[in-house]
């Protein structure tokens, strides 16, 4: 109980979800991270000889309709994706908890005040909203990550608000008010620690939640521009070649339920953590 | 003696309802130093509520107060927030009912424990913390205080969550130590040795005691002195020996009547 190291062997062996969330999470991350200092190819060096081939040994992924190897564009293109997924989820996660913890904890006029804008933002589907910032500020993957970013606020902002609500009349928290303990210190330092099994899954969860948004929104066209992309612009840029080529639009297509499946099995592995 | 607190007039009542109701009406209490004092009643009687006004621990919008709480010169019902909470928990503190949800779940106790000192003692530095709160572990009677310092809440039993609950009542040395059903939540035999501990700590730190309780027997073994409350009145009040003795109000007499006795048959 008390050795952190046996507690972690343990929750391998008896939680298969942790173990396949570990490794598949370990193979795109190693992909990412090989990605950064080596690529079979150049990922924007096309090729007009070897247009749309299947899978091979020479491109194992195959190529795209310009003859790039699509293999290095998955590798680049992941990249991205992760990289607007951790901004999405960490712009999400500390607006939405600072929002969630302050309403949660003090209630009264605020609480209804802030509850209701983020209602109001709750009530716009989050591919509209992203949507609505892109077409204001422009295209890019910077823009991209914060139209996101303030999509996914609401949802953070209510699970973090209804922990605070189940916690704040519990008797450890009246007991460190007795204490005199001020407003900052129990929001951070003795709620927020009880409530982080929750934050770490639904985390894990955004996270899965931001991959799709940002396949969805790339796909739609706002995302990364050319010659570089993100996995879901690969996916947008293949669907006409669907038929004659299917491997330029399963592989990115399988990178990208590969990501979002290790994240949840890693989401469940926590969850279920003894 | 000499008089650490001083409640006159203490008026409670709350308006949740179209009708106010009355929770806790002209409370007087007056507390000297190293004095233990009883407050008996059936639930809903106001006990409780007259001890969180004292620990300044009511202040819900849709509830009226009035009176006064003299401590060492000031009104705790009209004082500022910020004087309120320097007391509290350093020359006020109170223990609950519930040693089991008490304590912080994800906590040690060790820290929990340094927690009043941490907040009103800034300037102690860490070592000395950690040995005061080992100190104050074993004067509650955890002999074995170096392990429950790195102890998680639920690692302990009921009475040894009591005891912890005791202990970070302590560790600053209050003047005033509100004890609200201590041992409602134990069994008896862990209640006569909280009830002990209690008894210890006054002796030797001069802790005044305000002991909330529906149990007469160990009321009558504690306290000098007793105030019995009905409906948000007192009732009765005086020396714990002559109230039990000879109870001038019928509600005194039937409470005392309930007390189960061993006969043996």
């Amino acid at each position: 109980m008390s050795n952190p190291g046996k507690a972690f062997k343990r929750n391998i062996r008896e939680n298969p979800y942790l173990l396949a969330g570990m490794i598949i999470t370990a193979l795109i991350l190693l992909m990412i991270l090989v990605g950064i200092f080596w690529t079979p190819y150049d990922p924007t060096q096309m090729n007009s000889a070897e247009k749309l081939q299947g899978i091979s040994l020479r491109h194992i992924m195959g190529t795209d309709n310009m003859g790039r190897d699509v293999f290095s564009r998955v590798m680049y293109g992941s990249r991205i994706t992760l990289l607007i997924a951790i901004g999405t989820v960490a712009i999400g996660t500390i607006v939405g908890t600072a929002i969630g913890a302050v309403t949660g904890y003090f209630g009264g006029m605020m609480d209804e005040i802030l509850m209701r804008i983020i209602d109001a933002l709750f009530a716009f589907p989050s591919i509209l909203l992203a949507l609505v910032i892109v077409s204001v500020f422009g295209t890019g993957w910077i823009q991209l990550l914060v139209a996101l970013g303030i999509a996914f606020v609401p949802s953070y902002a209510r699970i973090v608000r209804g922990e605070f609500l189940r916690c704040r009349n519990m008797d450890y928290v009246e007991n460190a008010r007795l204490q005199g303990v001020s407003d900052l210190r129990m929001i951070f330092v003795h709620i927020l620690p009880n409530i982080k099994g929750v934050l770490a899954s639904s985390i894990l969860i955004g996270f899965n939640n931001a991959v799709l948004a940002e396949a969805g929104l790339s796909y739609l066209g706002v995302g990364s521009q050319p010659p570089y992309a993100s996995l879901g612009k690969m996916l947008s840029d293949a669907q006409q070649y669907m038929f004659t080529t299917p491997s330029y639009v399963l592989c990115p297509g399988i990178v990208i339920v590969l990501m979002v499946l290790g994240f949840a099995f890693l989401g469940e592995g926590i969850s279920r953590w003894k | 003696m000499e008089i650490i607190l001083d409640v006159t007039d203490l008026h409670i009542e709350f308006h949740d309802h179209d009708q106010p109701e009355v929770a806790v009406e002209d409370f007087d209490l007056m507390l000297g130093r190293g004095e233990i004092v009883g407050i008996v009643g059936e639930s809903g009687s106001g006990k409780s509520m007259s001890a969180l006004a004292i620990a300044g621990l009511l202040n819900r919008k849709s509830l009226t107060k009035s009176g006064r709480i003299m401590f060492n010169g000031t009104d705790l019902l009209t004082c500022d927030r910020n004087i309120l909470r320097s007391y509290q928990g350093d020359e006020i503190s109170i223990i609950f009912q519930e040693p089991m949800t008490s304590l912080n779940p994800v906590k040690r106790i060790g820290w929990q424990v340094e927690e009043s000192l941490f907040i009103h003692h800034p300037e102690i530095s860490k070592a000395v913390r950690k040995e005061m709160a080992i100190k104050t572990l074993y004067s509650v009677g955890l002999s074995d205080a170096e392990k429950v310092y790195r102890m998680y809440p639920h690692e302990l039993s009921g009475g040894m969550r009591q005891r912890v609950m005791i202990a970070a009542a302590m560790i600053g040395n209050p003047k005033i130590l509100i004890a609200d059903e201590p041992t409602t939540a134990l069994d008896v035999t862990v209640q006569a040795q909280i009830v002990e501990l209690l008894k210890k700590l006054n002796r030797e730190r001069k802790t005044s005691i305000i002991f909330i309780s529906h149990d007469l027997s160990l009321v009558s073994q504690l306290c000098e002195r007793v105030i019995v409350m009905q409906k948000g009145n007192i009732v009765e009040s005086g020396k714990t020996k002559k109230v039990f003795k000879r109870p001038g109000n019928i509600y005194t007499k039937r409470l005392i009547a309930a007390i189960p006795k061993i006969e043996l048959r």
